[in-house]
């Protein structure tokens, strides 16, 4: 009696807490939204703007947030901590809510919404319209993502496991499948835009990841490396015709000169102040290449940069005597380049991450992760750390200048327009979403950002949901920012937080995110 | 001394080494010795300056003035000061650890041993561009690298934790750790900043151990800082002790133990050993001693230099009042007003080493039959004369007393600024109660801060104001005072 | 006075990610009382008085303070019941001065009693007073633990939680510091938990104690009896100290 008693006003005491909590929801989304939803500029019959307000549509807003806040406090709250307690008593605290989600019954069920729509959705699709259509292949997304995402989830451990070989396998048949499922022509967009894009990105991350996730100091001017790597090839290709292949060295080598040339007025410099510094780096390259006309043809950029050739044995230029389908004698096309393009940076990214795995268990490498869990300890051990930070700057800079030379021959064109600062921000986010250090989640990170941005081109029914104005696109960096917080908040320490030991005795074990240290620039 | 050790040349000679960071000045004119293959301990109260002692030796501060001369075992000489921090580690071979552990908290334990081993390894790696490319000798450098630390982590008993993270280790691990990997650097001497610190008794006894292990086996002399006395007087061969900045003390454990200074500046004493202390400290010519040496208390002011006190390192000053809290102080004055008929000597003993009387008021009982009874186990010589002296000099101030009214004299320690040092002196001076104090004039003021050996303090610290109200206080309620405090 | 104690912590388990740090521990405190905690390196003493504190959270247990249950509760929150903490590794404001930072300990009172306070605390540590002007992270290790368990004082505590108040201090510090907390607790009334590797000082000076091994509270006692006990003898007590 007393006990039910107490339980029950326990009970309206949580309601008045979660009607407190949703008044104050609901407040604090009037005034965040009262500007952004509650009025809209429009244009009248006079053209000229006025101001459209909506209440409705804020009121919707606003009682959604109080809604949910209500929600979460009352119900979900308790939920969860009963479900923490007992799940405790059971011991699969850190997997059951996983457990039950992915339960096998759900499976079945998404199986069989999968396969069904798989068949039948183009024929439901035709019949309900297309306004209800779009959400039928809305379901068959989800329906086939939830089946992956519990293949994946009960073969984690051997996922996890094999990461690397499975990785690799699945990107080196990538082209190939893409190619079968949708033809050459098909494949294009498969291979370039998601592809190599992608690609470029896990290269650059990877690159930048050796500044910032292992050595510790913090790079916002990375993409300067990047651009000096293009306009190397870009200028050397097109005054003297050197090939790619003596060019990717010599640009990468370019790139290193002057990771050293910034890296030593930095060297003293950590945290904020490094920041600020090697953003100005950034931006000081940029607008040198902007107004130095005579040479780099402003912003304009430089066009009729040579296209790469198989070692010179295999050309990819039409007009060629050793055109590709001249010398095996098959149908014209431009899907060979990109495959040809797709299979060079997959090979630059392994080489990328063979050295970088290489250095971690050199000692030069483990100087860089002490240097970032500690500088004084690294220096009362003996080891130089200007000498060690400026190898840190200068093999992470070659990377950016691969990959920079790298993007010049895919595009055949380069201008100081693809070197903003936003580019540095976006391959950090990756580094940082990634898990710093790690190159399993970087390389995760790269293809859900930018994977993901590239999606969201690819969702047109959109339109139909939200009205044929509505541009994905155009949302992508609201999207790439909404789900960076998510992820941070999520995992804190982006996707893969542990980290892998250089050396061992007996087992090789993960070393938990908590110990490490981000550095402190 | 043996002869090996004063003609070898010691390993480490700190020469007139002073610090100063803006107008503080940490270190003042500081030379000692490390000899080779000892282990010698740096102590002194907190703040004395040890830390920044070690800072300078290995580089990471760079001294205002003095030298370091570090000499290696193949003769070869460095001059520790003119070297950058890594390579006093890589060429001179000097290893620290640190106060607050510096570990590498993010990577396991063996790789913070093979950081240790960076240079020889970057060496053997051909500085990475072999190593990338699997050709030299440096798979069998690494597998000679992983050995030594496998050695280290068996002789720390760290080896079922070799592959868990740094961080993840208790303290006690993390401490044992920080020492192997200084060791995996081949250190001629080793520097260990507070080694004992957090440690149980237990794991003292362990870190004993492990550092006479050290010192035994591979030749490498050990320079430590601590506050644990079980392990400094246990192991050291040679103590040093810093009070402020200087040296007040240098010599064996024994010689350390029992020198007077020490023990008021820094060690106190156990309860166990207050009879001990008070026959050793009774002497005379320790008593002389101390009545002669000068004064320290009118040493460092807030924004002062540290140096206010003699400079000389021989020296001997009871720097009582810095580190004696006015509690433990008023105490030790009470056990003296609770033998009023003590002999001088006693008395001054009780006083000067107040620290004794510190530990032994926790008991107050016992405290005062062990003083009591001291009395008779001190050799008395002396005693009248000593009392005699001391009346005849006081001359400058006007208001003095032959002997405390009622033969109980005032706490003066009360007053904010008198410690137990001041108070004896102004009892010799025949300045016993609030109200003299309270009825001092200019001219008293002047001879007393003569006495006292300071200027303005007096006047600053209102002595005077101080004393009056403590009068007040004393003539409205005498008695309670007495019993509240007890 | 209630019965009730002042801080009582009822099968407290307590979690670093999977690693169960806590594991059921008993522990109350009544008021009036110095209550002293050993245990090894590495046995969860750190862990409790940082969970009491709110950081890390309790997965499971109670902890109660004056009646009220703090388990959930905001460290803020915590720290404006009167509970101050000299936690591990110091946390002293390094870039604020001596001065500020005592201050900033007795901000809960707007400074109300801070003149008042600070004298006392420079009676503990006349060190301090010679440093006032000083940054705290400029100051030596020994001073910065002074500074730690002096910014706590000046909260004017209801109970005080001090993790190794010993720990890099000279030995006649450490004796001052014992000293000052038996008669801080004996004229004020001040209730203390503390936490010692010095386990003999610590049961001398407690009325009782705990010990903590693996995350267990495997025996209590009064501090006499705790330090006569043959099995604390031989743990924690013998070695080279005393």
């Amino acid at each position: 009696m007393a006990m039910a008693e107490t339980k029950k006003s326990a009970g309206s005491a949580t309601v008045a807490a979660g009607l407190r909590e949703a008044f104050y929801a609901a407040v604090i989304a009037f005034f965040m939204f009262v500007l952004l939803v509650g009025v809209k500029t429009d244009q009248n019959i006079h053209n000229e703007l006025v101001l459209v307000p909506r209440p409705y549509l804020l009121a919707t807003v606003v009682l959604i947030a109080a809604a949910v806040r209500f929600l979460q406090v009352v119900y979900l709250t308790p939920f969860l901590v009963a479900q923490k307690t007992v799940d405790a008593g059971t011991g699969q605290l850190p997997t059951a809510f996983a457990l039950r989600f992915f339960s096998k019954p759900n499976l079945v069920i998404g199986l069989v919404m999968a396969a069904g729509l798989l068949l039948f959705g183009n024929s439901l699709q035709a019949a309900v319209g297309p306004y209800w259509g779009a959400y039928v292949g809305l379901l068959r997304a989800a329906a086939i993502i939830y089946v992956i995402a519990w293949v994946i989830f009960y073969f984690r451990s051997f996922i996890s496991a094999h990461s690397y070989s499975l990785g690799f396998t699945i990107l080196l048949v990538y082209p190939v499948v893409m190619v079968s499922l949708f033809g050459f022509q098909g494949s294009l967009k498969w291979v370039d835009n998601f592809g190599i894009q992608i690609l470029i990105y896990v290269m650059l991350a990877w690159g930048l990841n050796i500044v910032v996730g292992l050595a510790g100091l913090l790079d916002l001017g990375y993409v300067a490396f990047y651009a000096v790597g293009a306009y190397s090839y870009a200028l050397l290709g097109t005054q003297f015709g050197w090939s790619f292949w003596i060019l990717l060295p010599v640009a990468g080598i370019m790139a290193a000169m002057w990771g050293v040339i910034l890296g030593f007025p930095v060297l003293r410099l950590r945290g904020d102040y490094l920041a600020i510094v090697t953003l100005a780096f950034g931006e000081i390259i940029r607008l040198v290449l902007i107004n130095w006309r005579e040479v780099t043809n402003g912003a304009a950029g430089i066009s009729g940069i040579p296209k790469v050739s198989f070692f010179g044995v295999i050309s990819f230029n039409v007009s060629d005597p050793n055109y590709i389908s001249k010398v095996f004698g098959i149908a014209q096309s431009g899907a060979y380049y990109k495959i040809f393009l797709y299979y060079l940076i997959l090979a630059l990214c392994v080489l990328t991450g063979y050295v970088t795995i290489r250095l971690r268990r050199l000692p030069v490498g483990r100087a860089w992760e002490a240097l970032r869990e500690d500088e004084i300890a690294c220096r009362s051990l003996g080891i130089n750390t200007t000498t060690t930070k400026l190898t840190a700057f200068a093999i992470g800079a070659m990377f950016g200048g691969f990959a920079g030379s790298f993007f010049a021959a895919r595009q055949g064109f380069v201008s100081p327009e693809s070197f903003i600062f936003l580019e540095s921000a976006i391959i950090l986010a990756i580094v940082v979403l990634g898990g710093m250090g790690s190159l399993g989640g970087i390389a995760v990170a790269a293809a859900v950002m930018v994977g993901g941005t590239e999606i969201l081109r690819e969702m047109q029914f959109l339109k139909q949901i939200f009205g044929p104005d509505f541009t994905p696109e155009l949302y992508r960096m609201l999207l790439f920012g909404a789900a960076m917080v998510i992820v941070m908040v999520w995992k804190p320490r982006g996707f893969v937080g542990s980290r892998e030991p250089t050396a061992f005795l007996k087992e090789r074990k993960a070393v938990a995110g908590s110990f490490t240290k981000e550095g402190h620039g | 001394m043996s002869a090996t050790t004063t003609t070898a040349m010691p390993i480490l000679r700190v020469e007139h080494l002073s610090m100063k960071f803006g107008g503080l000045v940490a270190i003042g004119d500081l030379s000692f010795d490390v000899r080779r293959g000892e282990i010698t301990a740096l102590i002194g109260p907190n703040g004395a300056g040890k830390t920044t002692v070690f800072n300078c030796i290995t580089g990471f501060y760079k001294p205002t003035e003095g030298m370091i001369r570090f000499t290696g075992r193949a003769g070869n000489e460095f001059l520790l000061e003119r070297m950058p921090d890594f390579q006093i580690t890589a060429r001179a071979k000097v290893a620290r650890t640190f106060q607050n552990i510096r570990l590498f908290s993010g990577m396991t334990v063996l790789e913070n041993l093979l950081v240790a081993q960076h240079n020889k390894l970057m060496k053997a790696s051909g500085y990475t561009i072999l190593g990338l490319f699997g050709v030299g000798g440096y798979p069998q450098a690494a597998a000679e690298a992983t050995e030594k630390a496998r050695h280290w982590l068996e002789k720390a008993d760290l080896i079922d934790r070799a592959d868990d993270p740094a961080g993840d280790l208790p303290y006690g691990a993390q401490r044992r750790l920080e020492i192997a990997r200084a060791m995996c650097t081949d250190p001629e001497l080793l520097c260990l900043d507070e080694p004992a610190a957090g440690l149980n008794p237990k794991e003292s006894l362990a870190l004993n151990a492990l550092l006479n292990d050290i010192k035994d086996n591979t030749g490498t002399s050990i320079l430590l800082i601590e506050h644990d006395m079980s392990v400094v007087m246990e192991i050291s061969d040679h103590i040093v002790v810093l009070e402020y900045g200087r040296k007040i003390s240098d010599g064996t454990p024994e010689e350390v133990r029992t020198d007077p200074s020490v023990i008021a500046a820094y060690l106190g004493v156990d309860d166990e050993e207050v009879e001990e202390v008070l026959i050793e400290v009774g002497d005379e010519d320790v008593i002389e001693q101390l009545d002669t040496g000068p004064d320290a208390e009118h040493g460092p002011e807030a924004s002062a230099s540290m140096l206010a006190g003699p400079l000389s390192d021989t020296v001997v000053h009871g720097n009582g009042e810095r580190v004696t809290v006015e509690k433990g102080a008023g105490k030790a004055q009470r056990v003296k007003a609770e033998k009023p008929a003590a002999a001088k000597p006693a008395a001054k003993a009780a006083g000067r080493a107040e620290a004794v009387a510190t530990a032994g008021a926790a008991r107050p009982g016992r405290k005062s039959a062990a003083a009591g009874a001291e009395p008779s186990r001190t050799p008395a010589k002396g005693a009248p004369a000593k009392g005699g002296a001391a009346a005849g000099k006081e001359q400058g101030i006007s208001n003095r007393m032959p002997a405390p009214r009622g033969g109980k004299a005032d706490d003066l320690q009360l007053i904010k600024g008198i410690g137990p040092v001041n108070e004896k002196k102004l009892n010799a001076h025949g300045i016993y109660h609030f109200d003299q104090i309270a009825a001092w004039k200019k001219a008293d003021i002047a001879a007393a801060e003569a006495y006292l050996a300071f200027d303005g303090r007096i006047a600053r610290e209102d002595w005077i104001g101080q004393a009056k109200a403590l009068a007040r206080k004393a003539a409205s309620g005498p008695a309670n005072r007495r019993g509240g405090r007890k | 006075m209630s019965t009730a104690p002042l801080l009582d912590v009822r099968n407290v388990e307590t979690f670093y990610g999977n690693i169960q740090a806590l594991n059921g521990v008993n522990v109350s405190v009544s008021e009036g009382e110095i209550v002293a905690l050993i245990g090894a390196n590495g046995a969860g003493k750190s862990t409790l008085m940082m969970t009491i504190f709110g950081t890390p959270r309790a997965s499971s247990g109670t902890i109660s303070f004056a009646g009220t249950n703090i388990t959930q509760l905001p460290t803020h929150e915590i720290a404006r019941l009167r509970i101050a903490q000299s936690p591990e590794g110091r946390r002293i404001f390094p870039r604020m001065t001596v001065l500020e930072n005592l201050q900033m300990g007795a901000s809960l009172d707007k400074l109300k009693y801070f003149d008042e306070d600070v004298e006392k605390v420079f009676t503990l540590f006349p060190r301090l007073k010679e440093r006032l002007t000083q940054r705290g992270g400029t100051l030596s290790g020994g001073e910065q633990q002074m500074l730690s368990i002096g910014r706590a004082l000046m909260a004017r505590p209801k109970l005080l939680l001090l993790d190794e108040p010993s720990l890099g201090l000279a030995p006649l510090i450490v004796k001052q510091i014992f000293d000052a907390i038996r008669e801080l607790n004996r004229t004020e009334g001040l209730t203390v938990f503390l936490v010692e590797q010095n386990a003999f000082a610590a049961l001398k000076l407690a009325h009782r104690g705990y010990v903590l091994v693996n995350g267990r509270v495997t025996m209590s006692g009064s501090g006499k009896e705790l330090l006569a006990d043959p099995e604390v003898r031989a743990a924690y007590l013998e070695g080279g100290r005393h």
